[in-house]
């Protein structure tokens, strides 16, 4: 990066860092953290929609759509996140990619399980196998992103079903009162009052999904936590101009400051957050506001 | 006029099919040099790197790297995340009943210890392995406390550490971590276990699996292959 990092072993300790902290694998170290944040950014509110759908279903009047609802928040809970992992991702991956082959090459005819083997037609292939390498990454990462987002959504709408019963009876009694149909009273007074009672919760899963991030190497999207490794690990002087001992000790410093940081920022918005909710609410905290004002 | 049509874009299919699958999405692990490793600019690097180039240039194929975790190399292999494994990985029976290997690109050699002192007990001690590798299967087989890890970076900072007293892992990997390092020894027992290092491929890829065959074939005939291996210190000649 640097003129002067031609020869790293005569630079002095300053110098050498800087070069050091600057080479290709070190780039990829700090790729890895947007990836992180994106995750994150990206699956915090689809697993808020998954988790309204499922909260909606599992509530729904319809007795098939309750079972539903109640069905994907039981089976997700109760799955240990590695086993969802490990088994989904490759079930939706392949479930995808015997629809592409059912549609694109219909007249193929070897079994597509061949003992261990699945295979599907080139053209099938998700994505194809001669499209680059970003491609994988990518398709790798919305398989991510889905898969945490339904983990996720089934939290929330657990927190989110409870929210919505927690509600007092009275408002919604006062609603029909007014004449409001179902549907206006739950998007008119029951929604904009749940959110007080569900944010504890959610604030907890939101905090679990930044930890839950290095489940994402299971997945085959090179994390922090694995470059941390990685470039941690000791590094011999034949294998690279910058030969250093075992820091991963540093290294997962680093993290453990980044996670802590992260995780402050959020509490301290969640805070405020909730100061914002509960104004006007008949809780303990809207109260208390409007004592104060 | 039609059937002329029909024909035309029969080919086109095929040459389509045919080009597609010209890309062989090479699976490797990138943590285990000198075999494969990812250099400094993020690269993959390492004998194993070199050798796949060559081989894909012998075979006239378009071929790409791909990363992996050791660990689920085989079910994303099988699953068709990438086409081949080219990490170093011994021919076992075991593996042989999940997929298929090519012939060997470098012969069988011993695997060794590595400790902390050279009078170390290994049959008494706790021996670190990687998880999923032919050393880690030895050690459980004997009897012996076994530990395992991850990634081969880790089994030697268990022996560093205390966690274990030796590793038993390839000679090569073992040799050019001591090399570095003036604490760790290797120690006069070595075992052997297992074959030669081969390719991976799935057991339906047979015509794929007949290229790198040849391609290996070939690079062991003209002697590039021994001047990889010796290049790289990885093991033995053939």
């Amino acid at each position: 990066m640097f003129g002067f990092c031609e020869d790293p072993s005569t630079l002095s300790n300053l110098p050498w860092m800087a070069c050091y902290l600057t080479t290709g694998k070190q780039f990829l170290f700090y790729g890895s953290f947007l990836t992180v944040l994106a995750l994150i950014f990206i699956t915090a509110p689809v697993a808020l929609i998954f988790g309204f759908g499922g909260a909606m279903a599992a509530r729904s009047p319809i007795l098939p759509l309750r079972w539903f609802g109640k069905i994907y928040v039981a089976m997700v809970r109760g799955v240990p996140d590695i086993v969802y992992f490990m088994f989904f991702v490759i079930a939706l991956d392949q479930g995808l990619e015997w629809i592409r082959h059912q549609i694109k090459c219909p007249d193929w005819d070897a079994p597509i399980r061949q003992g261990n083997d699945f295979i599907v037609c080139a053209q099938a292939k998700l994505p194809l196998s001669t499209s680059p390498q970003v491609w994988h990454e990518v398709y790798n990462f919305s398989l991510a992103v889905f898969t945490f987002g339904i983990v996720f959504g089934a939290f929330a709408a657990n927190v989110l079903y409870g929210a919505m019963r927690a509600v007092p009876r009275a408002q919604m009694e006062t609603a029909e009162a007014y004449g409001m149909t179902p549907r206006q009273s739950f998007w008119r007074i029951l929604v904009p009052q749940m959110w007080m009672y569900a944010l504890p919760g959610l604030s907890n899963l939101w905090m679990i999904l930044i930890k839950a991030t290095p489940l994402l190497f299971l997945l085959g999207v090179e994390d922090i936590v694995y470059w941390a490794r990685e470039l941690g690990g000791s590094a011999n002087p034949r294998f690279t101009a910058y030969p250093h001992p075992d820091w991963r000790l540093w290294y997962f410093i680093g993290l453990l400051v980044f996670y802590l940081a992260f995780t402050r920022v959020s509490e301290i918005v969640l805070a405020r957050i909730t100061r914002r909710l509960s104004h006007g609410q008949g809780t303990l905290g809207g109260v208390r506001q409007g004592k104060a004002a | 006029m039609k059937k002329l049509l029909i024909t035309a874009a029969a080919l086109a299919v095929t040459a389509g099919s045919a080009m597609a699958q010209d890309v062989v999405r090479m699976g490797t692990e990138g943590a285990y040099p000198p075999w494969n490793f990812i250099n400094d600019a993020g690269e993959v690097d390492g004998f194993e790197r070199e050798l796949g180039d060559e081989l894909c240039a012998r075979a006239e194929l378009t071929c790409e790297w791909v990363t992996n975790d050791w660990d689920s190399i085989i079910p994303n292999l099988v699953s068709g995340n990438y086409d081949t494994i080219i990490a170093g990985m011994s021919i076992t029976d075991e593996r042989d009943e999940v997929i298929d290997f090519t012939q060997e690109y470098t012969p069988p050699d011993p695997s060794a210890y590595l400790a902390l002192s050279e009078d170390v007990d290994v049959e008494g001690g706790v021996v670190a392995a990687q998880t999923n590798t032919i050393q880690a299967a030895f050690v459980a087989e004997q009897g012996w406390t076994l530990v395992e890890f991850p990634t081969p970076e880790e089994t030697i900072a268990a022996v560093r550490n205390g966690e274990a007293d030796a590793v038993l892992a390839d000679k090569s990997y073992l040799a050019a971590a001591a090399g570095e390092n003036d604490d760790l020894f290797l120690l006069e027992r070595e075992e052997m276990i297992g074959g030669g290092v081969g390719m991976g491929l799935r057991e339906s890829d047979t015509e794929l699996r007949e290229k790198f065959d040849a391609a290996i074939q070939s690079m062991k005939d003209d002697g590039t292959l021994n001047e990889l291996i010796t290049k790289w210190e990885v093991a033995s000649t053939f």
